[in-house]
């Protein structure tokens, strides 16, 4: 039980849209465990957008439960929300989502901020974090002096610093050539391998092949869940 | 997160765009310059009124005896002028009259004054005020001599055709020469020349050393007034409260003597230098009042624009606002964030509103004859006017920043 990073039971996420209700996802139970690495799959329209904002604490469900590391979440403020997603998810997203004025090592810091860490830690924090992934000598940079690897690897940093019990990386290689994004995802397996939980959506069926298990939504639905031994070795 | 992390990020922002950052707080710097300038130079003209230009025209402690007031502060109707010209003058019997009554320990000086002309030999000092007084008008005016010696109470009773100068009338006839014991022609009448005054200095640009004093009752004196008229009595006192019980006995000795009924106005005048500041303290309780519209348009003004900026702000850093968010920045961080930023903005266009206004009070003081002191709590007011504005006008950006939707805020472009 404990090791129930995310369990979620009949989670339904309705919109409105003018007259039209739409109905992104249609009762989904899904539990993942710690250390598990999980791909999202399906087309679009399938729901993992939303399923992926709800996983992030980013929007709750009109429908169904939600617990992260223990805790329901599924009915939260919105204050309340913003705290979990410091303490407990870091994103990695397509875009990189880097502030462009700061450099590496304030955008590192900036979950840090907002969990109240001194800036002495904070700093020294944000120095291992990017460290970590490879960015020792870039850490005075500005994200526009950075190649798309490298803005990549501060983001997952940033999503790394706050120790958080899940990262969650939307599209992490959308934006990166083939080689790039097989240098992104060695560090994912790579943080994998130190324990980290990570959930990765995408479209892209060479990138779910990193991942251990692979969820597959279609119209708002599990379509399946398999899990590959192979890529956990 | 703390304050100090928001002002950090808010001077990181303002930072960023430094041009837009100074054009969108140009209104409060306007706003609070304003109000520095114009609060320094009416403060600089209540010192100066106070100090210096009440008691150049009255003196300190000191009132006159008149037939009508001398300095008139506003308009007066013709009907009140003509009843002032209607009065009795002031006679040398009056005066003396009036000095003899006056119990208090007072000096008193008969005084007529008038513009003429000095000659010395071929050389000319045009528009002088000539001065026929008694020997204590110097120790009233607070005269010391740079040369020579005032005359003496004897001097006075015999009419002696004597003459002290002021500073520039022995500078202008003179030149340097000695003009001790020279003789100096005033309508052909011959004086001699026994000191000259310390100079005075300026007031309000206008030189206070163009004069020449001699006694009343010297050879020219119908030039300056009629034969045994005054202009007025100078009368000093040692202090505030003899001044009061000494102006009561003179106009009660002045209205026994005309034969003035109990609710008939006077037909005299006694002048204070409160008159002036009265009259100052009109037109700064004017100036004071028109202060606040002027300050207060150009801070609506800088507000506004200032909100126009943050809500701009908030519009081009939605991303920014979306990855915040994100990252578990809670509403009231969003908030303040925008708040700390716009309230910087504003107190940094206070700040330099501060020094741009006490630049201009300096100018002032400077190149015109109106001084300026810098009133400490106008900088307080400015800078505390520059957070309010900052705050209010950041109140709703900051507001709109905060509920942004972290979704649609990250889908930003």
């Amino acid at each position: 039980m404990s090791d129930r990073v995310i369990h979620v039971e009949d989670l339904r996420r309705e919109y409105q849209m003018g007259a039209e209700r739409v109905l992104a996802l249609r009762g989904l139970t899904l539990t993942i465990r710690r250390n598990e690495y999980v791909a999202i799959m399906g087309p679009s329209g399938s729901g993992k957008s939303t399923l992926m904002n709800l996983l992030g604490c980013l929007d709750t469900p009109t429908g169904g439960t939600y617990w992260l590391s223990g805790q329901e979440v599924s009915r939260l403020s919105d204050d309340a929300l913003a705290r979990v997603r410091n303490r407990e998810i870091g994103f990695v997203f397509q875009t990189f989502n880097l502030l462009p004025r700061a450099t590496a090592l304030h955008n590192v810091e900036l979950p840090l901020v907002y969990a109240g860490v001194a800036s002495r830690e904070r700093r020294r924090r944000a120095e291992e974090a990017l460290t970590r992934v490879g960015l020792a000598d870039r850490m005075r940079h500005r994200p526009n002096e950075l190649s798309g690897g490298q803005r990549q690897r501060v983001a997952i940093a940033r999503a790394l610093v706050n120790r958080p019990s899940l990262l969650l990386a939307d599209e992490p290689t959308g934006n990166l050539d083939s080689q790039t994004s097989e240098e992104i995802m060695r560090v994912f397996g790579e943080l994998h391998r130190q324990g980290q939980t990570i959930i990765v959506v995408t479209h892209e069926p060479s990138i779910a092949e990193h991942a251990a298990r692979t969820v597959v939504l279609r119209d708002g639905r599990l379509d399946s869940d398999t899990r590959t031994e192979r890529a956990a070795a | 997160m703390g304050l100090f992390e928001a002002m950090r990020m808010a001077f990181g922002a303002i930072r960023a765009q430094k041009l837009k950052s100074f054009f969108s707080l140009i209104g409060v710097l306007i706003g609070v310059m304003f109000l520095i300038a114009v609060v320094s130079v009416i403060q600089g003209m209540n010192v100066f009124m106070e100090e210096k230009f009440a008691n150049a025209l009255v003196g300190h402690n000191t009132f006159k005896l008149r037939q009508r007031p001398d300095f008139v502060g506003g308009n007066v109707g013709d009907d009140v002028w003509l009843e002032w010209l209607r009065r009795p003058r002031i006679s040398y019997d009056d005066a003396d009259y009036v000095t003899a009554r006056i119990t208090v320990p007072v000096v008193a000086a008969k005084f007529c004054q008038d513009r003429m002309v000095l000659t010395y030999g071929t050389r000319q000092a045009k528009d002088i005020s000539l001065i026929g007084t008694e020997d204590t008008y110097f120790q009233i005016k607070g005269y010391n001599l740079k040369q020579g010696r005032p005359f003496t109470p004897q001097e006075v009773r015999a009419s002696q055709p004597v003459l002290v100068l002021g500073a520039l009338v022995a500078e202008k006839l003179f030149e340097g020469q000695d003009p001790l014991g020279q003789e100096v022609r005033i309508a052909g009448l011959p004086y001699r020349v026994i000191g000259v005054v310390e100079p005075q200095g300026t007031l309000f640009g206008l030189s206070m050393d163009k004069f020449a004093i001699m006694p009343y009752n010297a050879p020219a004196r119908r030039y300056i007034c009629p034969i045994n008229i005054l202009d007025e009595v100078l009368y000093k006192a040692g202090n505030t409260s003899d001044l009061t019980m000494a102006m009561g006995q003179a106009e009660a000795a002045m209205r026994a003597r005309r034969g003035l009924k109990p609710g008939q106005p006077n037909n005299f005048h006694l002048e204070t230098s409160a008159a002036i500041l009265d009259f100052w303290g009109r037109i700064s309780r004017v100036l004071f009042m028109a202060l606040p519209l002027l300050v207060g348009i150009s801070l609506v003004v800088g507000g506004i624009v200032i909100m126009n900026i943050m809500l701009m702000a908030v519009t081009e850093r939605t991303r920014e606002i979306g990855i915040r968010k994100a990252l578990g920045a809670r509403r009231s961080d969003i908030m303040s964030q925008f708040m700390v930023e716009s309230a910087a903005l504003s107190t940094m266009g206070a700040a330099l509103g501060i020094g741009a206004g006490l630049g201009l009070a300096f100018l002032v003081r400077a190149l015109t004859p109106l001084p300026a002191a810098v009133a400490t709590w106008s900088l307080v007011l400015g800078v505390v006017l520059g957070v309010i504005v900052g705050i209010t006008a950041g109140s709703y950006p900051a507001l709109r920043a905060s509920k942004l939707d972290p979704i649609d805020a990250l889908r930003a472009e």
